[in-house]
Protein backbone atom coordinates (compact mmCIF):
# COMPACT_ATOMS: atom_id res chain seq x y z
CA UNK A 1 0.00 0.00 0.00
CA UNK A 2 1.08 3.50 -0.25
CA UNK A 3 2.53 5.01 2.81
CA UNK A 4 1.11 8.05 1.80
CA UNK A 5 3.16 10.66 0.43
CA UNK A 6 1.65 13.87 -0.14
CA UNK A 7 0.88 14.80 -3.56
CA UNK A 8 0.98 18.07 -5.03
CA UNK A 9 -2.36 19.39 -6.25
CA UNK A 10 -2.21 23.17 -5.65
CA UNK A 11 -0.87 24.87 -8.55
CA UNK A 12 -4.19 23.30 -10.54
CA UNK A 13 -2.26 20.35 -12.45
CA UNK A 14 -5.37 17.92 -11.61
CA UNK A 15 -4.66 15.32 -14.22
CA UNK A 16 -1.34 14.60 -12.51
CA UNK A 17 -1.83 13.57 -9.75
CA UNK A 18 1.81 11.40 -9.84
CA UNK A 19 3.33 11.13 -6.19
CA UNK A 20 5.87 13.98 -5.33
CA UNK A 21 8.42 13.53 -2.63
CA UNK A 22 7.11 14.59 0.90
CA UNK A 23 7.38 18.23 1.64
CA UNK A 24 8.74 16.95 5.34
CA UNK A 25 10.00 14.36 7.12
CA UNK A 26 7.38 12.10 8.53
CA UNK A 27 6.79 12.85 12.25
CA UNK A 28 4.27 10.44 13.03
CA UNK A 29 4.43 6.74 11.23
CA UNK A 30 1.60 4.15 10.99
CA UNK A 31 2.37 0.66 9.80
CA UNK A 32 0.71 -2.24 9.46
CA UNK A 33 -2.43 -0.62 11.40
CA UNK A 34 -5.99 -2.49 11.64
CA UNK A 35 -8.63 -2.46 13.70
CA UNK A 36 -12.00 -4.33 13.03
CA UNK A 37 -14.99 -3.47 15.61
CA UNK A 38 -17.09 -6.03 17.43
CA UNK A 39 -20.35 -6.42 15.33
CA UNK A 40 -18.81 -5.48 12.37
CA UNK A 41 -19.05 -6.49 9.03
CA UNK A 42 -15.96 -5.22 7.69
CA UNK A 43 -12.23 -3.98 8.84
CA UNK A 44 -12.54 -0.30 9.73
CA UNK A 45 -8.63 -0.62 9.15
CA UNK A 46 -6.92 -3.50 7.39
CA UNK A 47 -2.78 -3.18 6.94
CA UNK A 48 -3.13 0.36 6.57
CA UNK A 49 0.12 2.29 6.58
CA UNK A 50 0.55 6.23 6.75
CA UNK A 51 3.19 9.07 7.29
CA UNK A 52 2.17 12.38 8.69
CA UNK A 53 4.40 14.54 7.71
CA UNK A 54 6.69 16.99 10.60
CA UNK A 55 5.16 20.59 11.27
CA UNK A 56 2.15 20.59 8.84
CA UNK A 57 -1.50 20.59 9.39
CA UNK A 58 -3.47 17.61 8.43
CA UNK A 59 -6.66 17.23 7.61
CA UNK A 60 -8.68 14.03 7.04
CA UNK A 61 -11.81 13.72 5.38
CA UNK A 62 -13.84 11.00 3.92
CA UNK A 63 -17.41 9.51 3.23
CA UNK A 64 -19.27 9.09 6.97
CA UNK A 65 -18.16 6.02 9.01
CA UNK A 66 -14.84 5.50 7.18
CA UNK A 67 -13.38 5.58 9.93
CA UNK A 68 -11.58 9.43 10.41
CA UNK A 69 -12.13 9.69 14.14
CA UNK A 70 -11.28 6.45 14.54
CA UNK A 71 -7.65 6.92 13.22
CA UNK A 72 -6.82 9.50 15.16
CA UNK A 73 -8.27 7.85 18.27
CA UNK A 74 -6.13 4.86 17.63
CA UNK A 75 -3.22 7.44 16.74
CA UNK A 76 -3.64 9.07 20.35
CA UNK A 77 -4.39 5.78 22.23
CA UNK A 78 -8.28 5.96 22.97
CA UNK A 79 -9.00 3.19 20.87
CA UNK A 80 -6.40 -0.17 21.01
CA UNK A 81 -5.60 -1.09 17.57
CA UNK A 82 -5.84 -5.14 16.94
CA UNK A 83 -2.69 -4.81 14.96
CA UNK A 84 0.05 -2.61 13.81
CA UNK A 85 1.83 0.12 15.06
CA UNK A 86 2.00 3.89 15.25
CA UNK A 87 5.14 5.86 16.42
CA UNK A 88 6.30 9.69 16.75
CA UNK A 89 10.26 9.19 15.54
CA UNK A 90 10.54 5.98 16.37
CA UNK A 91 8.64 6.22 19.68
CA UNK A 92 5.75 5.21 21.22
CA UNK A 93 2.93 7.40 22.67
CA UNK A 94 3.26 7.12 25.99
CA UNK A 95 6.98 8.17 25.76
CA UNK A 96 5.80 11.70 23.92
CA UNK A 97 3.53 14.66 24.74
CA UNK A 98 0.22 14.90 22.37
CA UNK A 99 -2.71 16.87 23.10
CA UNK A 100 -6.53 15.60 22.22
CA UNK A 101 -9.41 17.89 21.48
CA UNK A 102 -12.71 16.64 21.57
CA UNK A 103 -15.71 17.37 19.67
CA UNK A 104 -18.46 18.29 22.38
CA UNK A 105 -16.36 20.82 24.89
CA UNK A 106 -18.94 20.78 27.00
CA UNK A 107 -18.26 17.17 28.27
CA UNK A 108 -14.76 17.36 28.01
CA UNK A 109 -14.54 20.37 29.97
CA UNK A 110 -14.25 19.74 33.74
CA UNK A 111 -16.84 22.39 34.96
CA UNK A 112 -15.89 22.50 38.58
CA UNK A 113 -12.90 23.87 37.82
CA UNK A 114 -12.54 27.56 36.63
CA UNK A 115 -10.75 27.64 33.16
CA UNK A 116 -7.72 28.50 33.75
CA UNK A 117 -7.59 25.83 36.28
CA UNK A 118 -9.09 23.70 33.37
CA UNK A 119 -6.29 25.02 31.58
CA UNK A 120 -3.47 24.25 34.14
CA UNK A 121 -5.19 20.68 34.60
CA UNK A 122 -2.29 18.95 32.23
CA UNK A 123 0.61 20.66 34.26
CA UNK A 124 -1.50 19.21 37.59
CA UNK A 125 -1.18 15.58 36.36
CA UNK A 126 2.34 16.02 35.36
CA UNK A 127 3.08 17.29 39.03
CA UNK A 128 4.53 20.48 39.06
CA UNK A 129 3.99 23.28 41.14
CA UNK A 130 0.91 25.66 41.51
CA UNK A 131 3.30 28.88 41.18
CA UNK A 132 4.68 27.17 37.38
CA UNK A 133 1.49 25.72 36.59
CA UNK A 134 0.09 29.25 36.52
CA UNK A 135 3.27 30.89 35.05
CA UNK A 136 3.28 28.51 32.37
CA UNK A 137 -0.92 28.96 31.47
CA UNK A 138 -0.70 32.74 31.68
CA UNK A 139 2.49 32.93 29.28
CA UNK A 140 0.56 30.61 26.48
CA UNK A 141 -2.85 32.34 26.76
CA UNK A 142 -0.55 35.75 26.63
CA UNK A 143 1.60 34.21 23.43
CA UNK A 144 -2.18 33.38 22.00
CA UNK A 145 -3.47 36.67 22.49
CA UNK A 146 -6.33 35.11 23.68
CA UNK A 147 -8.79 37.39 25.00
CA UNK A 148 -11.14 35.49 27.40
CA UNK A 149 -12.16 35.92 31.08
CA UNK A 150 -10.36 32.75 32.52
CA UNK A 151 -11.61 33.21 35.79
CA UNK A 152 -15.02 32.36 34.42
CA UNK A 153 -16.44 28.52 34.77
CA UNK A 154 -16.46 27.05 31.14
CA UNK A 155 -20.10 27.08 31.33
CA UNK A 156 -20.24 30.92 31.62
CA UNK A 157 -18.44 30.94 28.16
CA UNK A 158 -19.80 31.15 24.68
CA UNK A 159 -19.71 27.30 22.72
CA UNK A 160 -16.56 28.67 20.80
CA UNK A 161 -14.69 30.24 24.34
CA UNK A 162 -15.39 26.88 25.65
CA UNK A 163 -13.51 24.97 22.53
CA UNK A 164 -10.76 27.42 22.18
CA UNK A 165 -10.17 26.88 26.31
CA UNK A 166 -10.08 23.50 25.33
CA UNK A 167 -7.62 23.85 22.94
CA UNK A 168 -5.59 25.86 25.20
CA UNK A 169 -5.50 22.95 27.83
CA UNK A 170 -4.61 20.65 24.89
CA UNK A 171 -1.41 22.94 23.84
CA UNK A 172 -0.48 23.58 27.54
CA UNK A 173 1.90 20.55 27.61
CA UNK A 174 3.59 22.11 24.73
CA UNK A 175 2.46 18.43 22.85
CA UNK A 176 4.86 17.36 20.09
CA UNK A 177 1.58 16.89 18.11
CA UNK A 178 -2.49 18.00 18.46
CA UNK A 179 -5.84 15.90 17.63
CA UNK A 180 -8.55 17.55 17.18
CA UNK A 181 -11.76 15.67 16.39
CA UNK A 182 -14.82 17.81 14.04
CA UNK A 183 -13.35 20.93 16.79
CA UNK A 184 -15.91 22.88 15.70
CA UNK A 185 -19.01 21.21 14.16
CA UNK A 186 -21.04 21.49 17.36
CA UNK A 187 -20.53 25.37 16.91
CA UNK A 188 -22.37 28.30 14.50
CA UNK A 189 -21.45 29.58 11.15
CA UNK A 190 -20.35 32.65 12.66
CA UNK A 191 -18.11 30.71 15.91
CA UNK A 192 -16.83 28.41 13.35
CA UNK A 193 -14.91 30.79 11.18
CA UNK A 194 -13.99 32.74 13.54
CA UNK A 195 -12.13 29.83 15.13
CA UNK A 196 -10.81 28.50 12.04
CA UNK A 197 -8.93 31.94 12.27
CA UNK A 198 -7.85 31.25 16.01
CA UNK A 199 -6.83 27.61 14.77
CA UNK A 200 -4.50 29.08 12.08
CA UNK A 201 -3.09 31.43 14.49
CA UNK A 202 -2.55 29.15 16.88
CA UNK A 203 -0.70 26.47 14.22
CA UNK A 204 1.44 29.60 13.26
CA UNK A 205 2.61 30.24 16.35
CA UNK A 206 3.59 27.03 17.75
CA UNK A 207 4.38 25.13 14.32
CA UNK A 208 2.49 22.02 16.55
CA UNK A 209 2.34 19.00 13.87
CA UNK A 210 -1.87 18.64 13.99
CA UNK A 211 -3.93 16.46 12.52
CA UNK A 212 -7.63 17.76 12.23
CA UNK A 213 -10.57 15.48 11.36
CA UNK A 214 -13.20 17.50 9.38
CA UNK A 215 -16.46 17.01 7.99
CA UNK A 216 -16.81 19.91 6.34
CA UNK A 217 -14.72 19.94 2.94
CA UNK A 218 -14.15 23.67 2.92
CA UNK A 219 -12.57 23.40 5.91
CA UNK A 220 -10.87 20.83 5.35
CA UNK A 221 -9.22 22.45 2.55
CA UNK A 222 -8.98 25.89 3.90
CA UNK A 223 -6.56 24.48 7.16
CA UNK A 224 -4.60 22.21 5.76
CA UNK A 225 -1.15 21.79 4.28
CA UNK A 226 -2.54 18.41 3.46
CA UNK A 227 -5.69 16.56 2.85
CA UNK A 228 -6.22 13.35 3.62
CA UNK A 229 -8.71 11.82 1.68
CA UNK A 230 -9.92 8.01 2.95
CA UNK A 231 -11.93 5.23 1.26
CA UNK A 232 -14.50 3.31 2.91
CA UNK A 233 -14.07 0.13 4.85
CA UNK A 234 -11.22 -0.87 4.84
CA UNK A 235 -10.25 2.54 5.02
CA UNK A 236 -7.25 3.45 2.37
CA UNK A 237 -6.00 6.27 1.40
CA UNK A 238 -7.82 7.45 -1.53
CA UNK A 239 -5.26 10.64 -1.93
CA UNK A 240 -3.23 12.66 0.00
CA UNK A 241 -3.49 16.17 -1.54
CA UNK A 242 -0.87 18.54 -0.95
CA UNK A 243 -2.25 22.72 -0.51
CA UNK A 244 0.06 24.93 -0.30
CA UNK A 245 -1.59 28.39 -0.05
CA UNK A 246 0.94 31.04 2.02
CA UNK A 247 -0.70 31.60 5.51
CA UNK A 248 -2.36 33.30 7.29
CA UNK A 249 -5.15 32.72 5.12
CA UNK A 250 -8.23 34.77 4.74
CA UNK A 251 -11.71 34.93 3.37
CA UNK A 252 -9.81 35.79 0.11
CA UNK A 253 -8.28 32.42 0.07
CA UNK A 254 -11.63 30.90 -0.30
CA UNK A 255 -12.34 32.88 -3.55
CA UNK A 256 -8.60 31.44 -4.46
CA UNK A 257 -8.30 29.62 -7.86
CA UNK A 258 -5.85 27.31 -5.78
CA UNK A 259 -8.24 26.88 -3.57
CA UNK A 260 -11.38 26.31 -5.46
CA UNK A 261 -9.07 23.57 -7.24
CA UNK A 262 -7.85 21.90 -4.77
CA UNK A 263 -11.30 21.13 -3.21
CA UNK A 264 -13.10 20.18 -6.92
CA UNK A 265 -10.06 17.70 -7.32
CA UNK A 266 -11.20 16.13 -3.31
CA UNK A 267 -14.39 16.93 -3.98
CA UNK A 268 -14.30 14.31 -6.82
CA UNK A 269 -12.02 11.96 -5.05
CA UNK A 270 -14.73 12.22 -2.25
CA UNK A 271 -17.85 11.42 -4.77
CA UNK A 272 -15.98 8.65 -6.18
CA UNK A 273 -15.27 6.99 -2.80
CA UNK A 274 -19.33 7.68 -2.00
CA UNK A 275 -20.37 5.98 -5.29
CA UNK A 276 -18.13 3.01 -5.01
CA UNK A 277 -19.43 2.35 -1.02
CA UNK B 1 -44.68 37.35 31.06
CA UNK B 2 -44.07 40.57 32.61
CA UNK B 3 -41.59 40.50 35.78
CA UNK B 4 -43.38 42.28 38.12
CA UNK B 5 -41.54 44.10 42.04
CA UNK B 6 -44.55 41.76 43.28
CA UNK B 7 -43.21 38.49 41.60
CA UNK B 8 -41.31 37.66 45.12
CA UNK B 9 -44.16 37.96 46.99
CA UNK B 10 -46.46 35.25 45.27
CA UNK B 11 -45.54 32.44 47.46
CA UNK B 12 -46.98 34.16 49.99
CA UNK B 13 -50.32 34.28 48.17
CA UNK B 14 -51.00 30.44 48.55
CA UNK B 15 -50.02 30.66 52.56
CA UNK B 16 -52.79 33.89 52.50
CA UNK B 17 -55.40 31.92 50.78
CA UNK B 18 -54.64 28.97 53.13
CA UNK B 19 -55.15 30.37 55.97
CA UNK B 20 -58.19 32.38 54.93
CA UNK B 21 -60.14 29.33 53.97
CA UNK B 22 -59.09 27.69 57.32
CA UNK B 23 -60.98 30.99 59.12
CA UNK B 24 -63.64 30.32 57.21
CA UNK B 25 -64.35 26.87 58.05
CA UNK B 26 -63.93 27.91 61.38
CA UNK B 27 -66.23 30.58 61.11
CA UNK B 28 -68.71 28.77 59.31
CA UNK B 29 -68.53 25.85 61.70
CA UNK B 30 -67.56 23.50 58.65
CA UNK B 31 -65.99 21.16 60.88
CA UNK B 32 -66.47 20.33 64.82
CA UNK B 33 -65.07 23.36 66.52
CA UNK B 34 -62.97 20.89 68.78
CA UNK B 35 -60.93 18.96 65.50
CA UNK B 36 -60.41 22.14 64.09
CA UNK B 37 -59.30 24.59 66.41
CA UNK B 38 -59.15 28.11 64.80
CA UNK B 39 -55.78 29.40 63.36
CA UNK B 40 -55.14 32.27 66.09
CA UNK B 41 -54.99 29.44 69.01
CA UNK B 42 -53.11 26.96 66.55
CA UNK B 43 -50.01 29.65 66.51
CA UNK B 44 -50.64 30.54 69.60
CA UNK B 45 -49.88 27.01 70.71
CA UNK B 46 -47.10 26.73 67.96
CA UNK B 47 -45.25 30.05 69.39
CA UNK B 48 -45.21 29.16 73.02
CA UNK B 49 -44.57 25.85 72.37
CA UNK B 50 -41.29 26.70 70.11
CA UNK B 51 -40.54 29.64 72.55
CA UNK B 52 -39.28 27.78 75.74
CA UNK B 53 -41.97 24.88 75.57
CA UNK B 54 -42.04 21.19 75.28
CA UNK B 55 -42.31 21.73 71.27
CA UNK B 56 -39.04 22.93 71.02
CA UNK B 57 -37.69 20.41 72.83
CA UNK B 58 -39.08 18.01 71.02
CA UNK B 59 -38.57 19.93 67.36
CA UNK B 60 -34.82 19.45 68.58
CA UNK B 61 -34.66 15.82 69.76
CA UNK B 62 -36.28 14.92 66.11
CA UNK B 63 -34.10 17.33 64.16
CA UNK B 64 -30.73 15.33 66.55
CA UNK B 65 -32.23 12.24 65.66
CA UNK B 66 -32.58 12.63 61.86
CA UNK B 67 -29.37 14.71 61.14
CA UNK B 68 -27.42 12.21 62.86
CA UNK B 69 -29.40 9.36 60.79
CA UNK B 70 -28.86 11.20 57.45
CA UNK B 71 -24.89 11.69 58.78
CA UNK B 72 -24.38 7.79 59.71
CA UNK B 73 -26.31 6.72 56.55
CA UNK B 74 -23.58 9.12 53.86
CA UNK B 75 -20.62 8.03 55.96
CA UNK B 76 -21.41 4.67 54.61
CA UNK B 77 -23.43 4.82 51.57
CA UNK B 78 -21.38 7.32 50.06
CA UNK B 79 -17.50 5.48 49.95
CA UNK B 80 -19.64 2.55 49.56
CA UNK B 81 -21.51 4.42 46.22
CA UNK B 82 -18.29 5.38 45.01
CA UNK B 83 -16.87 1.75 45.38
CA UNK B 84 -19.74 -0.20 43.54
CA UNK B 85 -20.59 2.32 41.33
CA UNK B 86 -16.53 2.68 40.11
CA UNK B 87 -17.21 -0.97 38.46
CA UNK B 88 -20.61 -1.31 36.75
CA UNK B 89 -20.18 -4.88 37.26
CA UNK B 90 -19.79 -5.30 40.49
CA UNK B 91 -23.23 -2.80 41.03
CA UNK B 92 -25.18 -5.18 38.86
CA UNK B 93 -24.02 -7.93 40.93
CA UNK B 94 -25.88 -6.44 44.01
CA UNK B 95 -28.39 -3.84 42.61
CA UNK B 96 -31.46 -6.23 43.04
CA UNK B 97 -30.21 -6.46 46.68
CA UNK B 98 -30.45 -2.54 46.79
CA UNK B 99 -33.26 -2.50 44.93
CA UNK B 100 -35.21 -5.05 47.12
CA UNK B 101 -34.63 -3.14 50.44
CA UNK B 102 -35.37 0.22 48.94
CA UNK B 103 -38.65 -0.98 48.19
CA UNK B 104 -39.07 -2.34 51.69
CA UNK B 105 -40.91 -0.06 53.50
CA UNK B 106 -38.49 0.72 56.52
CA UNK B 107 -41.35 0.59 59.10
CA UNK B 108 -41.68 -2.93 58.59
CA UNK B 109 -37.98 -3.05 59.64
CA UNK B 110 -39.03 -1.72 63.26
CA UNK B 111 -39.47 -5.26 64.75
CA UNK B 112 -36.41 -6.53 63.52
CA UNK B 113 -34.33 -3.43 64.72
CA UNK B 114 -36.08 -3.84 68.20
CA UNK B 115 -35.08 -7.24 68.80
CA UNK B 116 -31.12 -5.96 67.76
CA UNK B 117 -31.33 -2.86 69.39
CA UNK B 118 -34.03 -2.44 72.17
CA UNK B 119 -36.19 0.62 72.21
CA UNK B 120 -33.64 3.46 73.24
CA UNK B 121 -32.90 6.05 70.47
CA UNK B 122 -30.67 3.32 68.67
CA UNK B 123 -33.16 1.65 66.84
CA UNK B 124 -35.26 5.06 65.69
CA UNK B 125 -31.74 6.42 64.31
CA UNK B 126 -30.67 3.29 62.96
CA UNK B 127 -33.66 2.44 61.35
CA UNK B 128 -33.76 5.57 59.79
CA UNK B 129 -30.21 5.97 58.35
CA UNK B 130 -30.94 2.37 57.08
CA UNK B 131 -33.39 3.65 55.14
CA UNK B 132 -31.94 7.01 54.17
CA UNK B 133 -28.63 4.77 53.49
CA UNK B 134 -30.24 3.00 50.38
CA UNK B 135 -31.06 5.79 48.87
CA UNK B 136 -27.75 7.91 49.09
CA UNK B 137 -25.94 4.75 48.04
CA UNK B 138 -27.76 4.19 45.05
CA UNK B 139 -27.53 7.32 43.88
CA UNK B 140 -24.25 7.74 44.42
CA UNK B 141 -23.70 4.96 42.39
CA UNK B 142 -25.81 5.70 39.50
CA UNK B 143 -24.14 9.20 39.48
CA UNK B 144 -20.84 7.81 39.45
CA UNK B 145 -21.79 5.17 36.67
CA UNK B 146 -23.39 7.86 34.44
CA UNK B 147 -20.58 10.02 34.70
CA UNK B 148 -19.47 11.57 31.13
CA UNK B 149 -17.39 8.78 28.95
CA UNK B 150 -16.31 11.40 27.30
CA UNK B 151 -14.87 13.63 30.69
CA UNK B 152 -13.42 10.40 31.86
CA UNK B 153 -11.62 9.70 28.36
CA UNK B 154 -10.56 13.79 28.31
CA UNK B 155 -9.17 13.03 31.74
CA UNK B 156 -7.48 9.44 30.52
CA UNK B 157 -5.78 11.17 27.36
CA UNK B 158 -4.29 14.06 29.65
CA UNK B 159 -2.71 11.33 31.09
CA UNK B 160 -4.71 10.26 34.56
CA UNK B 161 -4.01 7.25 36.57
CA UNK B 162 -7.26 5.48 37.18
CA UNK B 163 -7.29 6.47 40.87
CA UNK B 164 -6.79 10.56 39.20
CA UNK B 165 -9.57 9.57 37.31
CA UNK B 166 -11.67 8.45 40.25
CA UNK B 167 -10.86 11.24 42.22
CA UNK B 168 -10.65 13.78 39.63
CA UNK B 169 -13.58 13.42 37.55
CA UNK B 170 -15.96 10.37 39.06
CA UNK B 171 -16.35 12.20 42.30
CA UNK B 172 -16.52 15.53 40.76
CA UNK B 173 -19.31 13.90 38.68
CA UNK B 174 -21.59 12.32 40.83
CA UNK B 175 -21.86 14.95 43.16
CA UNK B 176 -25.10 16.78 41.34
CA UNK B 177 -26.49 13.18 42.28
CA UNK B 178 -25.10 12.64 45.26
CA UNK B 179 -26.87 15.58 46.53
CA UNK B 180 -30.36 14.69 44.88
CA UNK B 181 -29.91 10.78 47.30
CA UNK B 182 -28.92 12.90 50.03
CA UNK B 183 -32.07 15.67 50.15
CA UNK B 184 -34.67 11.97 49.77
CA UNK B 185 -32.48 10.62 52.30
CA UNK B 186 -32.49 13.13 54.99
CA UNK B 187 -36.66 13.34 54.09
CA UNK B 188 -37.21 10.10 54.07
CA UNK B 189 -34.85 10.10 57.90
CA UNK B 190 -37.60 12.79 58.92
CA UNK B 191 -40.28 10.16 58.23
CA UNK B 192 -38.87 6.98 59.69
CA UNK B 193 -37.86 9.20 62.87
CA UNK B 194 -41.29 10.80 63.57
CA UNK B 195 -43.11 7.57 63.13
CA UNK B 196 -40.29 5.92 65.23
CA UNK B 197 -41.14 8.49 68.11
CA UNK B 198 -44.72 7.90 67.75
CA UNK B 199 -44.88 3.97 68.48
CA UNK B 200 -41.71 3.07 69.69
CA UNK B 201 -41.89 3.83 73.44
CA UNK B 202 -40.66 7.54 72.87
CA UNK B 203 -40.92 10.27 75.45
CA UNK B 204 -39.87 12.95 73.21
CA UNK B 205 -39.39 14.16 69.79
CA UNK B 206 -41.78 15.49 67.24
CA UNK B 207 -44.02 12.23 66.52
CA UNK B 208 -44.35 11.55 70.17
CA UNK B 209 -45.46 15.08 70.64
CA UNK B 210 -48.51 14.66 67.80
CA UNK B 211 -49.38 11.51 69.21
CA UNK B 212 -49.59 12.47 72.63
CA UNK B 213 -51.12 15.94 71.84
CA UNK B 214 -53.96 13.33 69.82
CA UNK B 215 -54.04 11.33 72.65
CA UNK B 216 -54.89 13.82 75.10
CA UNK B 217 -57.47 15.76 73.07
CA UNK B 218 -55.43 19.09 72.47
CA UNK B 219 -56.10 20.00 68.98
CA UNK B 220 -53.73 23.10 68.82
CA UNK B 221 -50.73 21.40 70.14
CA UNK B 222 -52.09 18.48 67.61
CA UNK B 223 -51.70 21.29 64.81
CA UNK B 224 -48.75 23.05 66.09
CA UNK B 225 -46.41 19.80 66.16
CA UNK B 226 -47.46 19.16 62.55
CA UNK B 227 -46.78 22.47 61.42
CA UNK B 228 -43.36 22.08 62.75
CA UNK B 229 -42.77 18.98 61.59
CA UNK B 230 -43.78 20.00 58.18
CA UNK B 231 -41.06 23.04 59.04
CA UNK B 232 -38.17 20.86 59.54
CA UNK B 233 -38.78 18.70 56.52
CA UNK B 234 -39.16 21.80 54.21
CA UNK B 235 -35.97 23.49 55.95
CA UNK B 236 -33.91 20.08 55.96
CA UNK B 237 -34.24 20.36 52.11
CA UNK B 238 -34.22 23.77 51.51
CA UNK B 239 -30.76 23.79 53.57
CA UNK B 240 -29.35 20.69 51.72
CA UNK B 241 -30.46 22.77 48.52
CA UNK B 242 -28.23 25.72 49.59
CA UNK B 243 -25.27 23.89 50.47
CA UNK B 244 -25.85 22.32 46.77
CA UNK B 245 -25.94 25.55 45.13
CA UNK B 246 -23.01 26.67 46.56
CA UNK B 247 -20.75 23.34 46.12
CA UNK B 248 -21.98 21.82 43.39
CA UNK B 249 -22.26 25.18 41.48
CA UNK B 250 -22.31 23.31 37.61
CA UNK B 251 -25.55 21.24 38.34
CA UNK B 252 -27.98 21.05 35.45
CA UNK B 253 -24.90 23.35 33.38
Amino acid sequence: MDAGGPRSNAGGALADASPVAPLAPAHVTVRGLSKRFANAKAAVYDRFDLDIPRGQLVSVFGPNGCGKSTLINIIAGLIPPDAGEVLFDGKPLRAIKFGYVFQNYREAMFPWLRSIDNIEYPLKLMKLPKAERRARAERMVANLGVKIDLNRYPYELSGGQQQLVSIMRALVVEPEILFLDEPFSALDYEMTLFMRAQLQRIFLETRTTTVLVSHDLEEAVYLADHILLLSRGPAEIADFVHFDATRPRTDATLSDNGFIATKAHCLDIFQREVRKG
Amino acid sequence: MKRDIFDPFLPVLGVIGLVALWYLAVWYQVVDPVLLPSPTDTFKAMYGGMAGGRLGFDFMRTVERTILATLIAAAIAIPLGIFLGASERLYRSVEFVVDFFRSTPASAMFPLFLVLFGVGDETKISVAAFGAMLVVLFNVAYGVMNARKTRLLAAKVMGASRLQVLTDVMLLESLPQTFVGLRNGVSLALVIVVVAEMFIGSTDGLGHRVFEAQQLFNMPDMYAAIFAAGALGYGLNLMFLLVERKFVHWSGK
